[in-house]
């Protein structure tokens, strides 16, 4: 399916990004060459082959559920744009 | 000092060792060099203050007789690399002054080995680039120039800033990332050794994530034994890294220089490609000449879903960068923008902060992940991975590694981007992605200059876990080619 400019525009809707409403039409071009590109995986015969989602055949560990770090808001805060009272600073959520 | 810089780590740490000269003496050689080369771009910020404190505490440590395996060697860090206090930017607008309350992983493990830190270097915006030229920073230049031309070249990406430092004489080996082909690439376009280790191998714990299944640190540095040095001390088990592997590190620069007789090595022929330069075949076939007389084995063999490698990547890799740089919120660090409310702070503070390359990653993320898309998109390229990591591990039950070109040209000039398709820009990894899909351990060596003078690489694949092998392929590949060519100083 060809990607247009109202699909670019959901796209970057859903991944939080402004785009001006001039760089959408370029931008659906640029995808759908990406995107076209990209339909040859469907050549390949992939009937009952398993997803692969890591490259290392590992189990994922598990530790003892006990806290390692924390109790130092300094750090965590040290890079936040606002804060206030050691909490971070964010704009109204709820009206 | 020109000398001192001229080292290359072995032989620097050796000098070091029997005190022929000091960490300060050789970081001091290494500051001057790196503020007298600015043109090349190759460091995003110097920290000379503390690279001479810890080359005199280095100094220190070799008088008590307590040094480590890189005591006093001055290295550059990718700046995708979290360095505690000290600015980090993924060379993003985005992460602004960012500074990091913590060490990674990888450069921890280097300062315990007594490294010295002389700043931090290029690279293409979160790592996604293959010519430098998405660095908010500006591109890197190029050491190397072809013969008699003044145009300059890209270094590659998206370790152009590792790969350009090394490569004249501004670090004795830096720190670099490989999700794609980012380390190995910009090595063959300088004149550089790069190894991308076996997915796990270097901890992911304080590296800015791109694509998380792919990601992995390995060193670019002057030789095959420099690169084996290097890759000891950042590798090794780091339970902050749930995918790190758990094995003891081997001793890597022990391989250097073993035998290599009775290796059999395959040559892929689906890295032939279509109007491959007669150049890089020319390369290729020497290569195979040179691993023959060693006494290496040389077998034919196919891995057949090779070309499917790369739009599998520009899948799995936005999917995955899409989920990763959804932390880019403007809330805990870095920018943010004005709004009108919250919606309108995350999306201006993104749509501002990231340049056109990562939002275009992160759209096709977006897109594949979405309902309606995710089966037919991600899960298909899933499933073929599966089969391309599935072709390495029927060609390595025949052979011990793998020999290709590592990259279809030599080094391009910068801006040569603007005229290209983003697909074309893409296709510089061609030989090398394939090695991030399946995991396993790929390394590139220079091997020769083309007919303008500038340097060409061979990639050596190996066998999960077995860096080894590579590495004493490599010598002998370093030991026949005898690539002593050093790019022109025209930046000072």
């Amino acid at each position: 399916m060809a990607i247009d400019a109202a699909t670019v525009r959901k796209v970057a809707k859903l991944a939080r990004i402004s785009e001006a409403e001039e760089r959408l039409a370029p931008l659906a071009a640029e995808l759908n060459g990406i995107m076209a590109w990209i339909e040859q995986l469907g050549e390949v015969d992939t009937d009952g082959v398993e997803p692969m989602s890591s490259a290392v055949d590992l189990k994922l560990p598990m530790r003892e559920d006990v806290v390692t770090e924390g109790g130092d808001p300094q750090r965590v805060l040290a890079n936040a744009p606002l804060t206030r009272n050691n909490f971070f600073v964010v704009p109204k959520v709820v009206e | 000092m020109t000398e001192l810089t001229g080292l290359t780590l072995k032989a620097a740490l050796e000098g070091l060792k029997s005190k022929e000269f000091s960490s300060t003496e050789i970081t001091q050689a290494h500051v001057e060099a790196v503020a007298a080369a600015k043109a090349l771009n190759a460091y995003v910020l110097e920290t000379p203050e503390k690279a001479l404190d810890m080359a005199r505490a280095a100094d220190a440590r070799i008088a008590r007789g307590e040094a480590g395996p890189l005591d006093g060697a001055p290295l550059g860090i990718k700046d995708l690399f979290c360095t505690q206090g000290v600015r980090t930017t993924a060379c993003s607008r985005i992460l602004g002054d960012f500074k990091p309350t913590y060490e990674s992983t990888v450069t921890a493990n280097l300062w315990r080995d007594g490294a010295v830190m002389l700043g931090k270097l290029n690279l293409d915006e979160f790592a996604m680039g293959s010519s430098n030229e998405t660095s908010a920073f500006g591109p890197v230049s190029n050491p190397w120039r072809a013969n008699g031309s003044n145009q300059t070249l890209t270094p590659g990406g998206s370790s152009g800033g590792s790969a350009a430092a090394v490569a004249a004489d501004l670090c004795l080996g830096a720190t670099a990332t490989d999700t794609g082909g980012s380390i190995r690439q910009p090595a063959a376009f300088t004149g550089t050794v790069g190894i991308k280790p076996t997915y796990g191998r270097c901890s992911r714990w304080g590296v800015v994530a791109f694509a998380s299944s792919l990601d992995q640190a390995g060193p670019i540095a002057k030789t095959v034994d420099d690169a084996a040095i290097l890759l000891r001390s950042m590798s090794g088990h780091d339970p902050k890294d749930s995918t790190s592997l758990p094995d003891a590190v081997p001793d890597f620069p022990s391989f250097v220089g073993k035998g290599v007789k009775g290796l059999r090595v395959g040559v892929p022929k689906e890295y032939r490609v279509d109007g491959m330069p007669a150049e890089i075949e020319a390369l290729w076939a020497q290569g195979i000449a040179w691993l023959k007389d060693a006494g290496c084995e040389i077998v034919e063999v196919s891995l057949p879903h090779t070309k499917y490698a790369l739009p599998t990547y520009y899948i799995v890799a936005p999917a995955e960068a899409s989920s990763n740089l959804a932390r880019y919120d403007g809330m805990r660090y870095g920018l943010r923008a004005e709004g009108r409310n919250l919606e309108e702070v995350y999306e201006n503070t993104r749509g501002q902060g990231f340049g056109e390359e990562v939002k275009r990653r992160i759209l096709i993320g977006a897109y594949v992940l979405s309902a309606g898309y995710y089966d037919a998109y991600y899960l298909k390229a899933q499933k073929v991975r599966r089969r391309i990591a599935d072709d390495f591990k029927t060609v390595f039950e025949r052979c011990d590694a793998l020999l290709t070109p590592a990259t279809p040209s030599a080094a391009f000039a910068l801006g040569a981007k603007d005229t290209m398709d983003p697909v074309t820009m893409y296709l510089n990894d061609v030989f090398t992605v394939t090695a991030n899909l399946a995991g396993v351990p790929a390394m590139s060596l220079p091997a020769g200059l083309d007919e303008k003078g500038l340097p060409l690489g061979l990639q050596l694949i190996g066998r999960h876990k077995d860096e080894g092998t590579l590495f004493s392929l490599a010598g002998a590949i370093e030991k026949a080619a005898d690539f002593r060519a050093k790019p022109q100083a025209w930046w000072l």
